[in-house]
């Protein structure tokens, strides 16, 4: 027989029952929008936490100051108590290591900034021109210092957006003067706001500094707290990891079997973790609404099956006049796709509205993806098949005397 | 055996036995039967007596135990359920006591169900379908359901759609177990005009003397076997007195074989 003919008996059957086809369409409706909606909810995580890793850059490789290792004599050797971080490091890493691209020093001081009548307590962090490059960060207005502001230690500062929100209100910073320490500090510039780091941090509550400038007006400290590096690429930001290290174990003479005085971390090993993390998410997600579907599907199969006991005779006549097996098989299961696939398009159109719904009204970030309604259309589908091949066989195989004299 | 072409129906020493797993229930013991084209048979026999069986038999909806059936030459004796449903739906057509058409369905489509299953063209199928219907009187009717129809007008689409495909054999299985004498003997005037007019061959079921009485022959079986099979000729009323004298003839056979 013609599939149109197939299809059009399978309609004409599902709207005989229009309550029931409905309603056994919901339960494949409601699951196939749970799965759209939870995995939108899932990936928007997922994208939101890859945007936030982006946000520090992939191939950055930090290595910082101390070690969370226990040293012999049994205290830790905090961030800020190791003086073996400097600047010649970073020079020596840029010589030797070539995996590395660029890279930029950081030391940090926290300090009361005023400007006017406003003022606001930030962390200032001293560097170069670089770090800009090796963190990828735009500027929303005027100048990144350069190396001869560096060179000359010169009073300058690049503000991060919160920063620049709190103390100017409702006027441009660029040119004007803000006090640290007593100290007047020319504002160059403002960055584009980055957001939170994946530590969850606000890496836009910042004020950038020349790192001379730092450590000769402000902290009186000539060694690093950290170096911010990039690498070629996020594979060669890993494998930089144990050059750099054995590098730095030489350059500050740590012995074989002695910790480091220092630590090195890429932002892959967070950007996997992370990853994974909201990836089982979204599985997890996708997996509960799955159950959903799965019992759409069971109700799918018995509604088939009660049609199938009441169309028995049905069945008899159409295997009388020359219905085969196959033919009554189809046109079961092309009922069953039918209802599914019927339900999964509603499911889709409903999911899409409904994550729509959430991140509108929750705030919440939420990817509709294509892959994920390709799967759900082609996981109704399935389920239709699946669900209806064991009622569809029931149907075939029934005798056609005894389907003819069933009442 | 396929020698004449005329032969449609031969049946060879057949037997069918229902097997109920303790007991196997003979219902055909070695019947033997030969109809040709253009005939007119009527089977009768108490219930219990086969006739049910011989008739799904000879419809291709069952299968014989043993023994060997050639329809229009072809053994179908042993084949497959996919090729038992082509050959009802090219060489059957079946009508039946309960009428068995779909409900909810105009008569029209009814009437194309068979052509469905035949991949005819929908176009061609209209047609065919409309043609039938005309032939037993039904054109004005087509487009309503079996539920809006007397009984009698239900058989009559029934036949439609049972010679629609042109078959070989008409199977009228009790066809008027449910309708009055006086539709009764219209539905069978309509079977024997179509034997007459168009050489259909007819097998009809039945345990009614006066319906038995339209054919030109009649079977008589009896335990699974055939125990008369003879012409019945003349006007309807000396077949109904052959009849009556056939059947008073079996009982009392049978009322010796018990003494």
């Amino acid at each position: 027989m013609e599939v149109s003919n197939t299809l059009r008996i399978a309609l004409r059957a599902l709207a005989r029952n229009k309550m029931r086809s409905a309603l056994t369409m919901l339960g494949i409706v409601i699951g196939v929008s749970a799965v759209i909606a939870m995995v939108a909810v899932g990936q928007g995580a997922e994208k939101q936490v890859q945007q936030q890793i982006q946000s520090f850059g992939t191939n950055t490789v930090m290595i910082s100051a101390g070690s969370p290792a226990k040293r012999p004599g049994g205290a830790r050797q905090g961030f800020w108590a190791v003086k073996t971080l400097v600047l010649e490091d970073m020079e020596a890493i840029q010589r030797e290591v070539p995996l590395i691209a660029k890279c930029a020093p950081g030391t940090m001081s926290s300090q009361q900034v005023v400007f006017r009548n406003q003022n606001w307590y930030t962390r200032l962090m001293g560097t170069t021109g670089d770090y800009l490059a090796v963190r990828d960060w735009p500027l929303q207005a005027g100048n990144m210092f350069g190396d001869d502001e560096v060179r000359g230690a010169q009073n300058v500062a690049v503000l991060g957006k919160t920063v620049a929100d709190i103390l100017f209100v409702g006027e441009e910073p660029v040119g004007q003067t803000i006090r640290i320490r007593n100290l007047p500090f020319q504002v160059i510039g403002v960055l584009a706001p980055k957001g939170q780091s994946p530590m969850g941090d606000d890496q836009d509550d910042r004020i950038y500094v020349p790192y001379t400038t730092l450590q000769k007006k402000i902290s009186g400290q000539d060694w690093l707290q950290f170096l911010s590096c990039t690498a070629v690429s996020r594979e060669a930001s890993v494998a930089a990891v144990p050059q750099i290290t054995a590098l730095l174990r030489e350059r500050h003479r740590i012995r074989p079997g002695e910790d480091d005085d220092f630590q090195v971390r890429t932002q892959s090993e967070v950007a996997d973790l992370a990853e994974q993390t909201s990836r089982v998410m979204t599985l997890l997600l996708g997996s509960i609404a799955s159950i959903s579907l799965l019992v759409g599907g069971i109700g799918i199969m018995n509604i088939m099956l009660v049609s199938v006991t009441e169309r028995t005779r049905e069945i008899g006549i159409r295997m009388a006049v020359g219905a085969t097996e196959m033919d009554i098989q189809r046109q079961f299961l092309v009922e069953a796709v039918t209802l599914s696939l019927l339900g999964g398009t509603i499911g889709i159109v409903l999911g899409t509205a409904a994550s729509g719904l959430i991140s509108g009204f929750l705030g919440w970030p939420v990817a509709v993806s294509i892959q994920a309604i390709i799967v759900a259309a082609l996981f109704s589908a399935g389920v239709g098949i699946f669900f209806g091949y064991y009622p569809a066989r029931q149907a075939a195989r029934l005798d056609p005397i005894e389907a003819l004299r069933y009442e | 055996m396929q020698s004449s072409n005329h032969r449609v129906i031969t049946l060879q020493d057949l037997h069918k036995v229902y097997d109920l797993g303790e007991v196997k229930v003979p219902a055909l013991r070695g019947v033997n039967l030969s109809v040709e084209r253009g005939e007119f048979v009527a089977i009768m026999g108490a219930s219990g007596s086969g006739k049910s069986t011989m008739m799904n038999i000879i419809g291709c909806l069952d299968r014989p135990t043993s023994g060997r059936y050639y329809l229009d030459g072809q053994d179908v004796s042993e084949l497959t359920s996919a090729e038992r449903a082509q050959i009802r739906n090219r060489k059957i057509g079946f009508i039946f006591q309960q009428f068995n058409l779909l409900s909810r369905t105009s008569a029209l489509e009814n009437v194309e169900l068979p052509m469905l299953y035949a991949g005819v063209p929908s176009e061609k199928r209209h047609g065919l379908a409309r043609a039938a219907l005309e032939l037993v009187g039904l054109a004005d009717r087509s487009d309503h359901h079996p539920s809006q129809l007397s009984g009698g007008q239900q058989q009559r689409v029934a036949i439609a759609r049972a010679l629609v495909n042109q078959p070989s054999i008409l199977l009228a299985d009790e066809p008027t177990g449910n309708l009055d004498s006086r539709t009764s003997s219209e539905i069978m005037e309509l079977l024997e005009l179509l034997n007459r007019q168009q050489g259909l061959l007819v097998v009809l079921v039945t345990h009614e003397a006066d319906i038995a009485a339209h054919a030109r022959r009649v079977v008589f079986m009896r335990d699974g076997l055939i125990l008369r099979d003879l012409a019945l000729s003349g006007d309807r009323h000396q077949k109904l007195e052959a009849l009556h004298h056939i059947m008073a003839e079996v009982e009392e056979e049978l009322t010796q074989a018990r003494n």
